[in-house]
């Protein structure tokens, strides 16, 4: 029993790491009305930069230079991808970041390499106990971590005026435009702070298993919760993490040993397409009605 | 008039409730469309008229009441098996297919008269071939009518509104319905275009036999037009009949028509 | 002047409604093939046919199966790859394990990628947009665990199943050119099926469904049979060309060969050569096969040669940065690209 209890705690905190993952996206969708595939790239890219200017400079600068890094990427994706496809409609603009996706895939391993690279900030693995259960430090700092930083997104965005701007545009663009809403300062600030997130991912999910090309994969993990949750809601995304998390711990455990194993890599999407069939626009997600 | 089925109306409505979350659309609406006749269904906007339509056509489900077709309950019928009962329609906002050219858009009209097998149609012989040219040939028939040839093999997207209009009505047209209901057909046109669209809807009421359901606002249209009128305000219906015993209603003109101001 | 439509007076339907209705469209379209079919084979090199020509024809067979299910009926797939590994597995333990001969192994392929394709195609008749392309993705990741993890598809062995001897009729295909024709084939006649396909009752039901499915509805086309029909097909033809490019390139069914990637490769194929268009997976067919090549022989002419970790970065910067771009500019792919041009080429010379 106490085992099943750790494997949930353990899924939990690795589920709250998918939620800030899942909320990257969610807060792209939010504010512009994009669905960024480029996400998990982004992260892989942030983690790449980490590691390559932490061997120039101590940690604390490393990461201030890979913020601005990720401000400048930010604002050249706005003017060189998003600018020109303002009018399309949003599935061109979907596809335009798979592109992107790939772009910064080449970019990122061209420039730091391909080879898988170690990660140290300075949190232990050592697991340690609570109330008789053992519980990985690393998981709980990367919890609390990646805890902190949704509350405070969701702040930011429900009651800050910017944050208000910029749920205006994602409801619709154009008309936020009409009323004078910079439309190019809204998106380059949501994808710089999209690339915040994706820095805090990638100095998380890069610490647990290395810098490398499946770092990109983790947002293919990320992309179930965030259509379970809803993919324009901050707290779905955030449960949705959570569910996920946990039950694909679970099945891995205890299904996993009956059929061969494996199963944490496709469970999370066939339980978001259980869910999707009586939920068409996830647990949380707003329907769009369409007026004939 | 003809008098098909015993007497019966083509389309019964019975008492139709349906809202939108707190909007009550339509309240316990009922009336009949006779077979041959052009009805209109006239009110102020927000009344309900197309929700009455999408209910109609099955595009939304009533939460209270029955529609019946030829006496029968198609009440929970899906939309594709009522376009096969003989419905067709247009859209208040025009729902061409953008990315096709006029004659593929009213080609799909004919969608359900065609028969023709999956790999019939893969190795265009036979039935398949067969069935494409006599039905290019029913649809160019509509395109002559409708006196729009030379935009035939335009992408509709490039159309302006007004051909725009008129190719949605070839569509619906090209299914040879029993039924047709039109959403604001003459919706943003010029006299002109108004006149020929006027002219459409009764040539296909007339030569046709087609029996027609429409939604409009130019009253001038409407009374013309029109062999009975459907009146509708805030989901309710508050009057019903000729075009004249309508222009005397007393809740209509204070609803929706209004009387000249006396000098 | 050059491409010349006046002139032509077509004098029936039958005339206008042919599948090449301009005499010069028709004679280009013959002797395209009439090359493919009697001259490439004598004039190629092993090399051109078997690792050039073999996987551009089979990748643009799959690319114009995707083409059918998101450019035709607007139906966003990122996993289509896994319809290939599909048809790859199954086409093998046909022919391999049952000894079913080799065209109807293939066949036999596509047909059980076409019913799972239509399995998964399930969830399109509730969920749409993004919902929709998100759970495509979980026919990549679960039919990639079925395949890998179910004792009687593997074969007990994980992952690689290498194919056996080919032959047809008592022929053996052990050759390139024998390879090639047997693919070329298969995609001819597949594509030619298709195209009447989609330019008949079927295409327009599909592109009615693209546009603005509530409306095709209300107009009598039944959402759930096309949609279905739609992943069918497009499975079908996925499924073929696994098999086809197991059978007559890699020579081994591998699981890895139908990654994720591979269906993003896909993707591009028909953004970047023309979504809703025949011609356009054949163009993207060829331009992403032929991509890697491109950059090593430009690469090489500069003196330098790439170390392969760079080269593949530098062909998925490429990668995307087109999409970017044919999105940005062109966003109907070369396809359109080359009906401009022949726009053109019915002026020229003249000015207008």
């Amino acid at each position: 029993m106490a085992f099943a209890i750790e494997v949930v705690i353990g899924g939990l905190l690795v589920g709250i790491m998918y939620s800030l993952v899942a909320l990257g996206f969610a807060l792209i969708y939010k504010a512009s009305g994009i669905f960024n595939f480029a996400q998990g790239d982004m992260t892989l890219f942030a983690a790449l930069a980490l590691v390559g200017f932490l061997t120039v400079l101590p940690l604390w600068l490393a990461i201030l230079a890979v913020l601005a890094l990720m401000v400048i990427l930010a604002m050249a994706i706005e003017a060189i991808v998003l600018r020109p496809l303002v009018a399309r409609p949003p599935l061109a603009l979907f596809m335009a970041t798979i592109g992107l996706a790939f772009l910064l895939q080449g970019i990122g391993q061209g420039i730091w390499g391909t080879d898988p690279k170690g990660l140290n900030i300075g949190i232990s693995d050592t697991p340690f106990e609570i109330k008789g259960l053992m519980v990985s430090q690393f998981d709980l700092v990367g919890a609390v971590l990646s805890g902190g930083l949704v509350f405070g997104l969701v702040w930011f965005f429900q009651k800050s005026r910017t944050g208000r701007a910029l749920r205006a545009v994602s409801d619709d663009h154009e008309a936020a435009l009409s009323v004078g809403i910079p439309l190019n300062k809204a998106w380059a600030i949501t994808w710089a702070i999209s690339g915040v997130v994706a820095l805090v991912a990638g100095i998380m999910w890069g610490s647990r298993l290395g810098v490398q090309f499946s770092l990109s994969l983790i947002a293919l993990k990320a992309l179930p919760v965030l259509i379970l949750g809803g993919i324009d809601s901050i707290p779905g995304a955030i449960i949705a993490g959570l569910v996920v998390g946990a039950s694909e711990n679970l099945a891995e455990v205890f299904l996993g040993p009956y059929v061969g194993g494996g199963i944490q890599n496709f469970f999370p999407y066939l339980l978001a397409l259980v869910v999707l069939w009586f939920k068409p626009y996830g647990m949380f997600g707003r329907e769009i009605i369409e007026r004939v | 008039m003809t008098k098909e089925n015993g007497g019966q109306p083509l389309l019964r409505v019975e008492d139709i409730h349906i809202s939108f979350g707190v909007l009550k659309a339509l309240n316990g609406v009922s009336l009949e469309v006779r077979a041959g006749e052009i009805l209109a269904v006239i009110g102020p906007n927000g009344a309900g008229k197309t929700t009455l339509i999408n209910v109609i056509s099955g595009v939304y489900r009533p939460s209270e009441g029955h529609i019946f077709w030829k006496g029968q309950d198609i009440t929970p019928m899906v939309p594709h098996h009522r376009a096969g009962l003989g419905m067709a329609r247009t859209f208040q906002n025009v729902a061409l297919f953008k990315g096709m050219t006029v004659l593929d858009n009213i080609l799909v009209g004919r969608n359900l008269t065609m028969h023709s097998g999956f790999f019939s149609q893969g190795f265009y012989w036979g039935l398949a071939q067969k069935e494409e040219i006599r039905h290019r040939e029913a649809v160019e028939r509509v395109i002559d009518w409708l006196e729009i040839e030379h935009i035939r093999k335009t992408p509709a997207g490039m159309l302006p509104y007004g051909l725009q209009k008129r190719v949605e009505l070839g569509r619906a047209l090209a299914a040879e319905p029993g039924l047709l209901l039109l959403d604001e057909p003459m919706a943003g046109m010029n006299l002109e275009e108004k006149e020929d669209i006027a002219r459409f809807i009764l040539d296909a009421n007339e030569e046709l036999g087609t029996t027609i359901v429409l939604i409009e606002h130019d009253m001038g249209v409407v009374m013309d037009i029109s062999d009975r009128l459907v009146v509708l305000d805030y989901g309710d219906k508050i009057g019903q009949g000729t075009p004249e015993e309508i222009r005397r209603n007393e809740k209509v003109i204070k609803a929706y028509l209004g009387t000249a101001r006396k000098k | 002047m050059i491409y010349r439509e006046c002139g032509v007076f077509k004098a029936s339907y039958r005339e206008d409604m042919a599948i090449f209705p301009i005499p010069l469209d028709r004679w280009g379209v013959i002797v395209i093939l009439g090359m493919a079919f009697l001259v490439v084979p004598f004039l190629a090199s092993d090399y051109w046919l078997g690792s050039l020509l073999i996987p551009f024809l089979v990748f643009s067979l799959a690319a114009l199966g995707l083409n059918f299910l998101t450019g035709y009926a607007g139906q966003l797939s990122i996993g289509h790859a896994a319809f290939m590994a599909v048809g790859a597995y199954m086409s093998l333990i046909l022919y391999g394990r049952y000894g079913v001969p080799l065209i109807l192994s293939l066949l036999g392929g596509g047909l059980v990628a076409a019913a799972v394709g239509a399995v998964f195609g399930i969830p399109s008749l509730r969920i749409k947009g993004f919902y929709l392309a998100v759970s495509t993705l979980a026919a990549q990741f679960i039919i990639e665990w079925v395949l890998t993890h179910w004792k009687w598809v593997s074969g007990g062995v994980f992952g690689t199943v290498d194919t056996p001897p080919m032959q047809v009729f008592g022929w053996a295909i052990d050759t390139p050119v024998k390879k090639y024709y047997l693919v070329l084939s298969f995609v001819v006649v597949l594509t030619l099926f298709g195209k009447n396909l989609v330019r008949g009752q079927l295409g327009r039901a599909w592109m009615g469904i693209r546009d603005m499915d509530v409306a095709a509805e209300i107009i009598g086309i039944s959402l759930f049979r096309y949609k279905l029909l739609a992943f069918a097909v497009s499975s079908f033809y996925a499924g073929v060309a696994g098999g086809l490019i197991t059978f007559a390139y890699y020579g081994a069914a591998n699981i890895e060969a139908f990654h994720l990637t591979v269906s993003f490769h896909l993707l591009g194929m028909i953004i970047i050569g023309g979504m809703g268009s025949v011609l356009g997976s054949f163009f993207g067919g060829g331009f992403i096969t032929l991509l890697p090549i491109f950059i090593n022989q430009f690469s090489r002419s500069f003196g330098t040669m790439l170390k392969s970790d760079l080269l593949a970065c530098i062909e998925l910067i490429i990668f995307g940065g087109l999409i970017i771009i044919f999105l940005i500019v062109e966003p109907y792919g070369l396809a359109r690209l080359w009906h401009t041009l022949k726009e053109k080429l019915r002026l020229w010379p003249f000015p207008y």
